[in-house]
């Protein structure tokens, strides 16, 4: 049974970094890495989050975990505003929200054993736990997620990249999270490891009741695992639907230019697709268009485009999804 | 495959270095020599026998090292002035190592306005002219080991600090430190959990050349006659007495000198085999 | 007649124990005009294989067999030969154009040095040259990006500037290394229609090195799929993606996501982890992740068999 509220609200976020001015005179400049992006996030869900370099889905990503601070706008999680929560508050609160890294091998303390790694929340939130109580709950969490557990005196240089994101997903997960933000988590591995971690993701989704936003600039991947995507351009969302509904019918331009560009991997099909690359490059966050921020690439653009914001809403000619475009 | 920390390998690797490991031996010989030598020695340090003074080496009346201008036996005393050099040594780079590394990181790990301010006061500490701070304290307190433990230790934590504040900088923006915030580790167990033990490497390679620069500077003070007090003596001091002697007796300057120079050697070649040992070359 | 001829090519380094097989016993082709795409994943030997026939392995690396550039054998050959083919019969293409670009100088004196060192043209006729090359890989304005520096361009832009580079001299084959896998897919999608185009247009032959089996459905002609520093099977793209004969290629294709295929949300993915180099195995290295692995697969080493036109395959299996 689902429940009816939300597990994540985002209202309106918001982050700017400013950044010093070149001159001594020159006024503050911002580097706009997320401007105004709002979405829920249900219960056992798993939302996709896509978009390519400079569209902020990694500073999203982080704001959430509040490793990076919001400018404005609230994360509203099971209820309660993350933003602004003195640390200790927080840090109770950060037991249910973990995160799995994009470089397996990076987001793992070269200096501690697997078992150290795996076991440090539990030595955070659970103190009163034996040191035995802890290494059996370390075993049992390798074993699920395909490690061997006699492997938990190694380090971490001594495993190959898929075996370390493995050791990744095992720490975020020891503390039964409910929801787990993925950024980029197979983009770094090899595409016959990738299947494997991303089956492992769906069946631990499944058994423990998760939710995850799932972060990659490859729509492939996905659309293949994902309930809803959000498709993000330069700090704002675009469109949002349902995973099979966005592919089919995509509204938003960009969302439509992005399913053109993906190789597919079979000549017959590739040869047979409507081919309008897009054309120019995606503008810098430091000094993005004014209103619509697609417009300079835009192919249907519009007087309108140039001087209003879209905002995200229904598209008329359809009662699922959301799509922030004046087309529509 | 066995587990094999990053420590193993690179211990390893050190064992490979020949002038490394040499002076490891040499080093241990010293301080053994230097803590248990002068039991062998019939003489104390600060025995004078006028009718003995300036004699070269003696195996005779067990003079090993020939006496000094005051008639005491040198070989006791070098030893006894290593203990006091090496000691200085250890100690004072100890002391700056505990305050330059928590210094430095927390500098480093909180950055903004904590971290421009701990590092302006660095900079001034940077600006003092270290003779005249040395020339003071020696004015109020007086010449004391104490002091040289002091005046050291408080002026040699300023390049340990610089070091580990910029080695932290580049740290903790490392993912591995991102997901222990977001296990909830606190700032303070994330500094000294996983950012100070990243830099052990790098801190033991200063630390192995930290303690020869010590050690140069005491026996600079010592020379100065800053340094500590007769009777006590340090190579410095020894140095320093030996070189008015030299024309007459060689001795005194030789074998002190020589002491001090292979000790500043096998602390700098250790240090060198550190640094490449260390170095993350892949393995692949 | 092959513009590129490659046969039994085998790389190994020194290792202060051991010796590493990187490429064993390679053999194919490129022709005049044709796309051939090396598809591998880490450990394959894709780049080594690349690397060796430039002349470009590290120090402890050495290869064996036969590399025959337009009728001429060039493996092995002296440096000052292979300075002469490298960037002007033979251009190569890197992942990340940052690192081939010296950040400290101007696009137009880089590129300008290359036309004169290999052409001998004046500076001014070269400078020509280059914004004429720089038109062709369509960045706009070229006669004024060319004195700008290479941090000043984005990562897409860099790449055709990497591009522009490669074709100054004319080259007749170009070696492009995971041109555009650090590229966002819009940009990709760019590079790609514009490799193709120049195919068209210059009859200029690619090999291709890759990991991403979409961008060889893109603009590959032929596919050779290696494991292991081994051919696994070699044939043309429409047949490899059709009807894909080794097990490898096989599991490879199933287990990538296919965002036009309705499926459930796991996919097929294949066991175990990539080929671990010091491990010198017996038989087929893909045997430990093989479903149609039987008894000869671990015993026996693997041949290449012929099967038809221009496929082969190296497998135990009766195929075909």
């Amino acid at each position: 049974m689902r429940l009816s509220t939300p597990l994540l609200q985002v209202d309106d976020m918001v982050v700017h970094y400013p950044i010093e001015s070149e001159n001594f005179f020159g006024r503050n400049r911002f580097f706009k890495a997320v401007s105004g992006v709002s979405f829920d996030l249900n219960h056992g869900e798993i939302l996709g989050l896509v978009g390519e370099s400079g569209c902020g889905k990694s500073t999203l990503a982080r704001t959430l975990l509040r490793l990076v601070e919001p400018s404005a706008g609230k994360i509203v999680f099971n209820g309660e505003n993350l933003v602004g929560l003195p640390p200790k508050i927080l840090r109770r609160t950060r037991q249910k929200i973990q995160m799995i890294f994009q470089d397996p091998l990076a987001s793992l303390n070269p200096r501690m054993t697997v078992g150290t790694i795996i076991a440090e929340p539990l030595g955070v939130y659970h103190k009163h736990l034996s040191r035995m109580e802890i290494r059996k709950q370390v075993r049992i969490m390798m074993d699920r997620v395909g490690l061997s557990p006699d492997q938990i005196n190694r380090y971490p240089h001594q495993f190959s990249g898929g075996q370390c994101q493995r050791i990744g997903i095992a720490r975020a997960l020891i503390l039964q999270p409910d929801l787990v933000v993925c950024d980029e988590p197979v983009s770094a591995l090899d595409v016959s490891i990738q299947a494997q971690i991303i089956n492992l993701l769906v069946d631990l989704q499944r058994e423990m009741g998760l939710s995850l936003l799932f972060i990659s600039h490859d729509l492939s991947i996905v659309k293949q695992i994902s309930d809803r995507i959000m498709v993000m351009y330069l700090g704002k969302l675009v469109e949002i639907n349902e995973a099979n509904a966005l592919y089919r019918m995509p509204k938003h331009p960009y969302t439509r230019a992005l399913i053109q560009a993906i190789p597919i991997p079979d000549p017959k099909r590739a040869g047979n697709r409507p081919h309008q690359t897009l054309s120019g490059e995606i503008p810098s966050p430091l000094n993005p268009p004014n209103a619509c921020t697609f417009h300079p690439r835009c192919p249907h653009v519009m007087a309108q485009c140039r001087q209003e914001i879209p905002i995200l809403k229904v598209p008329y000619d359809s009662d699922r999804g959301l799509v922030a475009c004046h087309l529509v | 495959m066995e587990s094999r920390s990053l420590w193993q390998d690179a211990w390893r690797r050190l064992a490979g270095n020949r002038a490394a490991v040499v002076s490891f031996f040499l080093l241990v010989s010293f301080v053994t020599l230097v803590i248990f030598g002068p039991m062998f020695s019939p003489y104390q340090y600060d025995e004078l026998d006028f009718e003995l003074i300036s004699n070269p080496p003696d195996i005779t009346d067990a003079h090993w090292f020939g006496t000094d201008g005051l008639g005491r036996d040198l070989f006791v005393r070098t030893l006894m002035g290593g203990r006091i050099s090496l000691a200085v040594g250890l100690i004072a780079t100890l002391v700056s190592i505990g305050i330059g590394v928590s210094y430095g990181a927390i500098a480093g790990y909180y950055g903004g306005k904590i971290d421009a301010m701990m590092m302006r006061f660095v900079d001034i500490l940077y600006a003092l002219p270290f003779m005249f701070f040395v020339i003071l304290l020696t004015v109020v307190f007086g010449r004391s080991i104490v002091l040289m433990f002091v005046a050291i230790g408080a002026v040699n934590w300023l390049d340990m600090a610089r070091i580990v504040r910029g080695q932290t900088l580049g740290l903790k923006q490392k993912e591995f430190v991102e997901a222990a915030r977001t296990c909830g580790v606190t700032s303070f167990g994330i500094i000294f959990r996983h950012i100070i033990p990243n830099l052990l490497g790098l801190i033991s390679v200063y630390v192995t050349l930290t303690i020869p620069q010590v050690i140069l500077v005491e026996s600079f003070l010592s020379f100065l006659g800053l340094g500590v007090q007769e009777p006590e003596t340090s190579w410095g001091a020894l140095v320093s007495q030996g070189a008015q002697e030299m024309g007459t007796a060689p001795w005194s300057l030789i074998f002190p000198a020589s002491f001090l120079t292979m000790t500043l050697f096998c602390f700098n070649f250790i240090g060198d085999g550190l640094r490449d040992a260390l170095d993350p070359k892949d393995h692949r | 007649m092959s513009l590129l001829s490659v046969q039994n090519l085998s790389v190994f380094f020194e290792l202060p124990e051991t010796q590493i097989c990187a490429v064993k016993d390679l053999s194919f082709s490129v022709r005049s005009s044709e796309i051939l795409g090396i598809v591998g994943e880490s450990g394959s030997g894709k780049t080594q294989t690349v690397l060796s026939i430039l002349g470009l392995l590290a120090s402890n690396g050495f290869s064996k067999g036969s590399v025959r550039f337009d009728g001429r054998e060039i493996l092995n050959a002296d440096a000052r030969e292979l300075n002469n083919i490298r960037g002007a019969k033979i251009a190569m293409i890197f992942q990340d154009p940052m690192a081939s670009l010296n950040p400290y100088l101007r696009i137009s004196t880089q590129m300008v040095e290359v036309l004169v060192r290999h052409q001998g043209m004046n500076s001014k006729e070269a400078l020509q040259r280059v914004i004429e090359g720089l038109d062709q890989v369509k960045i706009a304005e070229a006669h004024k990006r060319v004195h700008a520096y290479p941090h000043e361009f984005s990562g897409g832009m860099r790449q055709r500037v990497m591009i522009a580079m490669a074709l100054l001299c004319k080259p007749s084959l170009i070696i492009a290394d995971e041109p555009t896998t650090a590229l966002d897919v819009t940009v990709q999608a760019q590079i790609l229609a514009l490799l193709k185009e120049l195919k068209r247009d210059t009859n200029v032959s690619i090999l291709l090195v890759t990991h991403d089996l979409g961008v060889v459905a893109e603009i590959c002609d032929h596919v050779l799929v290696m494991y292991a520093g081994r051919m696994m099977e070699y044939a043309e793209v429409g047949e490899i993606f059709e009807n894909p004969y080794h097990p490898y290629t096989q599991a490879l294709l199933r287990s990538i996501p296919q965002i036009d295929r309705k499926k459930g949300k796991k996919l097929n993915m294949i066991p175990g982890n990539p080929p671990y180099l010091l491990h010198k195995f017996k038989g087929c290295p893909f045997s430990d992740r093989c479903e149609n692995c039987f008894d000869r697969c671990t015993t026996q080493d693997i041949e290449e068999k012929r099967l038809g036109g221009e496929r082969r395959v190296a497998c135990h299996l009766n195929l075909a």
